[in-house]
């Protein structure tokens, strides 16, 4: 009684008060305070949609398909995904009862953790990760356990590191690769070894690989395609990155019946079902998009060569990225941290990337660049960015 | 990537835009600049690539008509079409030409500086040709897209600056 004068009472629940907002927030208000910034700091295609989906988008309005769909998405884009989790993934799902279509991966990602997660099952994930990961888990009134990746083994989880973190409470080993922010993928041998992990301690593996169709160079088979791995798995897919469709918000996961029946009873209550049109949109995708799609991934593989050779003649040490359209180059000669870094690039060179810290602790020393920009853009951004590093690096020296 | 790989990459670069530094397309393919200069000297050699040119918008087109004309010939019996074809492409007015399947056989763009001298150089020199039996011409009015490349921009949609 006394309390609530001085402090009023807070109507925020206990769990989520706690949450960081996205770590960049500041960063980002700043940014956008500036005008004429060059901004490698964009996660998202710069190509708009391919005229043909948006085309379908208009068709599908025309013809008034604006109405509800199944709870689980229209009947023929979950046939169409199955067809190319099939084909690409190298893994059969059931259109009827094996896949969700969802509001983006970021639902699908929400929903899945809420359908398998009990207060206080552990969660493994491996930073540096996209932003949301942890905040999804525990807002589900579960523990994240971070396993932090490294520059030296090329991001990828490492068997003794996940040995160390994982207890009789963890229930759940959640990937994500092609990886943002590191651009880091997974060879075949990296994914029989992590599904022994999953196997040996009965985890149930989420897989978001919503980059996966921007993997450069050889592809290999998903996870949930290893042997015993389809029924402790969820794959978890879309079409923002690989299809240029971001603001249409569709993504699905595949799992095996029981999941997605837990999924779709979340799903149904929240959101009941995606958006028509854009599933509309995402089928025309699937159908007739594979020749855009080749077209972006190779001028995105292109413009990934020139960024990496440029950030290692500047001096910043740029790893080569399988996947995904992120560079993460190592400023550690730079003597600051991350944030120091993007924030003194911004007011110096008016050049926006997105600090390492923002994506876990270890992605300190890192900034990340998206190479989802123009090759004007890019060219621009690495000459600014060369006359930085080197005028801090005589200033240093002095 | 072996040369011939390497060689189509360069002239897909080159075909978006020919005006693409040497520097960045070697990095583009990982390449050495000598490396992307000798190829693109073996291309012109080869005539794999013919030449550079520019795409431009109807403003440079000022004190220009341009035209497409449908021409339909009487084929050669040992060279079919080429003998006309070759014939008819050394007229300096004629920017392209092309055989083509359906109605018609030839299908020329001419440019003249008015109507009446497009008129007359079909008329003159074109239907009075030996072989050719027909011709239909099609002045150009306004250009849309060209190599390519759309002529109206579409307006730029302003993306977040910052998206984690």
């Amino acid at each position: 009684m006394s309390a609530s004068k001085s402090c009023p009472k807070s109507w925020v629940a206990r769990h989520i008060a706690p949450l960081p907002k996205s770590g960049i927030r500041d960063f980002f208000e700043l940014v956008n305070t500036m005008d004429d910034v060059i901004s490698l700091g964009i996660g998202e295609p710069d190509f708009v949609t391919p005229w043909h989906i948006r085309e379908a988008t208009m068709y599908a309005l025309n013809r008034g398909f604006t109405s509800y769909t199944s709870n689980l998405g229209d009947i023929r884009l979950r046939k169409a995904i199955c067809r190319v989790a099939e084909e690409k993934f190298g893994v059969t799902y059931h259109p009827e009862n094996e896949c969700i279509v969802t509001v983006g991966v970021s639902e699908a990602l929400d929903i899945v953790m809420r359908a398998v997660l009990n207060p206080g099952d552990e969660v493994l994930y491996h930073e540096p990760c996209y932003v949301s990961y942890a905040p999804t888990i525990a807002m589900c009134h579960a523990v994240p356990v971070v396993v932090q990746t490294h520059a030296e083994y090329a991001f990828v989880l490492q068997d003794e590191d996940l040995e160390k973190a994982v207890t009789p409470r963890t229930r759940v080993l959640l990937l994500n690769y092609p990886n943002n922010p590191t651009g880091a993928g997974l060879s075949l041998e990296d994914k029989r070894r992590l599904a022994d992990f999953a196997v040996r301690h009965d985890l149930l593996v989420i897989s978001d690989e919503i980059y996966e169709e921007l993997t450069y160079g050889e592809r290999s088979v998903s996870i949930a395609a290893l042997p015993g791995m389809k029924e402790r798995t969820v794959l978890l897919n879309g079409f923002s990155k690989s299809y240029a469709m971001t603001g249409y918000r569709i993504g699905y996961a595949l799992a095996e019946p029981p999941i997605i029946d837990a999924m779709m009873k979340i799903h149904q209550y929240s959101m009941l079902c995606a958006s028509s049109i854009a599933q509309a949109a995402a089928l025309e995708a699937l159908q007739n998009g594979e020749p855009p799609r080749c077209e972006m991934l190779a001028e995105y593989k292109q413009r990934r060569n020139v960024i990496v050779k440029r950030f290692n003649d500047v001096g910043l040490t740029c790893f080569m990225p399988r996947g995904a359209f992120y560079v993460f180059p190592s400023i550690q000669c730079m003597g600051m941290d991350s944030m120091a870094f993007a924030k003194s690039l911004l007011q110096e060179q008016h050049v926006a990337v997105v600090p390492g810290s923002a994506f876990g602790r270890c992605g300190e020393g890192h900034v990340r660049c998206s190479y989802a920009a123009s090759m004007e853009e890019i060219e621009e951004a690495m000459r600014r960015i060369s006359s930085f590093v080197q005028y801090h690096m005589a200033i240093g020296k002095l | 990537m072996d040369n011939a790989s390497l060689k189509k990459s360069i002239v897909a670069i080159l075909r978006k835009n020919a005006r693409t530094p040497v520097k960045e397309i070697a990095e583009r393919l990982s390449i050495t600049e000598d490396r992307a200069a000798e190829l693109i000297k073996a291309l012109e050699a080869e005539q794999v690539i013919m030449g550079y040119t520019a795409i431009v918008s109807d403003a440079a087109y000022e004190g220009e008509v341009r035209a497409i004309i449908e021409v339909a010939v009487q084929p050669e019996r040992d060279t079919g079409f080429d003998t006309i074809a070759e014939k008819l492409s050394k007229f300096p007015e004629v920017q392209s030409m092309y055989l083509v399947s359906g109605q018609y056989d030839l299908r020329l763009e001419i440019v003249g500086h008015s109507l009446q001298e497009v008129a007359s150089f079909v008329a003159a020199k074109l239907a009075c040709q030996d072989g050719v039996k027909a011709t239909a011409t099609y002045f150009l009015l306004k250009k849309y897209k060209e190599a390519g490349v759309q002529l109206n921009k579409d307006e730029k949609y302003e993306r977040l600056k910052i998206v984690p």
